[in-house]
């Protein structure tokens, strides 16, 4: 009997942490209120408790230090998740990101290695400032080395981090706070996925909606609308940004002939800039209408509600998008 | 062979590899700059003296010097920064970002300061792996107001790491006088702050700063914590190839020059007795290592471009 229990998404991130510790030697947990505080949304809960101050610990505010001593360790024999409260704060420690651990196989000719885990949770929320909101696939995209995993629901976060964590590449796995309350089925005792591929959640044939992250909800949501309206959009899950999946969309493109990509990100230099490309390069003669994309507004996050409201994709805007695609 | 000759001939196997070096550069066969310890071997050689192969370095781009002394081998980093094929890199760092994991080389780093961080991750798998190992990380003056090294030395104290930092103190945050960029007189003066022991010492006299090592690295290997040395010495060079240096005051090179550990560490010899013929043969057998690896170097082939997507990913 497969070991299936209902976890809200946080509780999923809980499991597969503890799996990773019970499993993969080696492994250590740190980050900022990870240990004696379980995390500011619970996802290390109890870790430290049972397995003990040596392999999850707390630190104190210095990302810069501590993605450097992510590194470090990794390279010398231990398997480091650390924790980035928000994904915001990633850019006080980019230099360890970007130059550092992105870097050291290549410059090294294979000779180092950093099998390591960053996890954060991105997103913005009702009053989240500027600086606890935004979306950032799109920085570590750029930067070659990176795997970058965004998952959506309760197991994809469940099976996303165990896959990171046997992984020997640095892994940025980018949750969302905003589905931490969501619960779905895990099944604990799932074999291991492989790295990389996006799904097919939902199918259809006349247009293809693609997201991830949080944006995947209003894409999920916008294909029920458009069912509503005869249009049997199917809708993708990106999942992993790096290594990128572009066959799964291509097909679905090449079927569907239509093609809205949706993030939370701005869209100036955002991730469906480049996914955009890609496809365009191999669907060129399928695509019925030009490319669309559904993304947040070229500017900081707003705080308000009602400022919110308008700066981030919605089920609405995407079915819209849906809709112009099918009359262009 | 007394602990001084052999400290002396170290310092002379980095002397005569950065010296062949520039002469390379000279004549065209080395792309991109490099930055030379010329004047500082006293510090690499007196720490390294007390390391052991299971031990870890970092250290910074003018980190020539460490990477000799942790044994990386001295054809593949002649290569290395020529941009070949070499057992160190494979042409893919050059100069001032290169690595060796196949002697616990850390590596070098090119941003100022980013090295320590990172070293305090090898600390943390020394203390969590065990094995009484420690990790060093050699710094510059300057990289003492990176924020990234306060960061690196509160957390080395708070969680009680084995890690040495040896501050490589040459007067001269790049190119402007460190006197002008911090308000201590001393930058062990910092540790203080840490709760980190630290002290100044001496970084022209290899036997000075192996003894200032021993203590710092035992202090490491029995759960001691970290440790600051401040190591004073002088840049007998510019910053860079190509750096004319005029910042820095007429004469004082010159001045350098009597007291670096070179020609200090032989005018102890000779007055510890060793005659002078000698101290020129142990230099003409470093003499012709340098001339054999910097021969081999020029062997080796270019790095094969269709492997330039190797390695971006395990």
């Amino acid at each position: 009997m497969p070991e299936i229990k209902n976890l809200s998404y946080i509780q999923a991130v809980n499991h597969a942490l503890r799996w990773s510790l019970e499993t993969v030697p080696n492994t250590v947990v740190f980050g900022e209120d990870v240990a004696v505080p379980g995390g500011p949304f619970g996802a290390t809960k109890n870790l430290h408790r049972d397995f003990g101050v040596d392999r999850v610990f707390d630190l104190p505010i210095s990302e810069t230090a501590f993605l450097g001593m992510a590194l470090g360790s990794a390279m010398t024999g231990l398997r480091p998740i650390a924790e980035i409260m928000y994904s915001d704060f990633l850019f006080v420690a980019m230099d360890q990101v970007v130059n550092q651990i992105a870097n050291i196989r290549y410059t090294s000719n294979g000779k180092w290695g950093a099998p390591l885990v960053i996890r954060t949770q991105q997103g913005s929320s009702p009053g989240a400032c500027a600086q606890h909101s935004k979306s950032i696939e799109a920085y570590l995209a750029h930067t070659p080395g990176l795997r970058v995993v965004c998952p959506t629901t309760p197991m994809e976060a469940y099976q996303a981090i165990r896959t990171a964590v046997v992984s020997d590449d640095p892994v940025f796995v980018v949750e969302s706070r905003m589905l931490y309350p969501q619960k779905g089925e895990v099944q604990l005792d799932a074999e291991l996925w492989p790295m990389g591929g996006a799904r097919v959640v939902r199918p259809g044939a006349d247009a293809t909606i693609v997201a991830w992250s949080r944006t995947m909800t209003a894409a999920l949501e916008a294909g029920e609308q458009l069912a509503a309206r005869g249009v049997d959009a199917e809708v993708v899950d990106l999942r992993w940004i790096a290594p990128l999946d572009v066959e799964t969309v291509a097909d679905s493109v090449a079927k569907t002939g239509r093609l809205v990509i949706a993030h939370d990100a701005p869209g100036t230099g955002g991730f469906g800039g480049e996914l955009a490309a890609r496809v365009g390069e191999r669907c060129f003669g399928r695509l019925r209408a030009p490319i669309a994309r559904v993304t947040g507004i070229d500017a900081p996050l707003p705080a308000a509600p009602a400022l919110q409201d308008v700066a981030l994709p919605s089920a609405d805007r995407i079915a819209g998008a849906v809709l112009e695609t099918m009359s262009a | 062979m007394s602990e001084l000759e052999e400290l002396y001939r170290r310092m002379l196997v980095i002397r005569r590899f950065e010296e062949e070096l520039a002469e390379v550069k000279k004549l065209g066969e080395v792309p991109g700059s490099i930055h030379l310890c010329i004047g500082q071997e006293a510090i690499p050689v007196g720490v390294s003296a007390l390391l052991l192969p299971d031990d870890y370095v970092t250290a910074t781009y003018r980190g020539h010097g460490w990477a000799i002394e942790r044994g990386s081998d001295l054809a593949g980093l002649f290569g290395e920064i020529m941009g070949r094929a070499s057992s160190v890199a494979g042409g893919r760092a050059a100069s001032p970002y290169l690595s060796d994991a196949s002697v616990g080389f850390i590596g070098e780093n090119s941003i100022v300061g980013a090295g320590v961080p990172i070293a305090l991750g090898a600390a943390l798998s020394c203390d969590r792996l065990g094995g009484g190992r420690v990790s060093v990380v050699s710094i510059g003056d300057g990289a003492m107001n990176q924020g990234n090294v306060h960061e690196a030395l509160n957390m080395a104290a708070v969680l009680a790491l084995p890690l040495v930092v040896v501050v490589e103190n040459n007067g001269y945050s790049e190119m402007v006088r460190i006197e002008d960029m911090v308000r201590v007189t001393n930058l062990a003066e910092r540790g203080a702050a840490y709760g980190i022991p630290a002290e100044t010492v001496d970084g022209n006299d290899p036997v000075v700063v192996a003894r200032a090592a021993a203590v710092a690295i035992e202090r490491a290997r029995t759960g001691g914590g970290p440790s600051i040395i401040e190591a004073r010495t002088q840049r007998l060079v510019g910053h860079y190839s190509g750096d004319a240096q005029h910042y820095r005051p007429a004469g004082e090179v010159a001045a350098a020059r009597e007291v670096e550990p070179l020609v200090r560490a032989r005018a102890a010899l000779l007055e510890a007795g060793r005659d002078a013929a000698e101290l020129d043969a142990i230099a003409a057998g470093v003499d012709r290592e340098i001339q054999d690896a910097l021969a081999a170097a020029r062997l080796l082939p270019l790095p094969d471009p269709t492997t330039v997507m190797e390695h971006v990913y395990a």
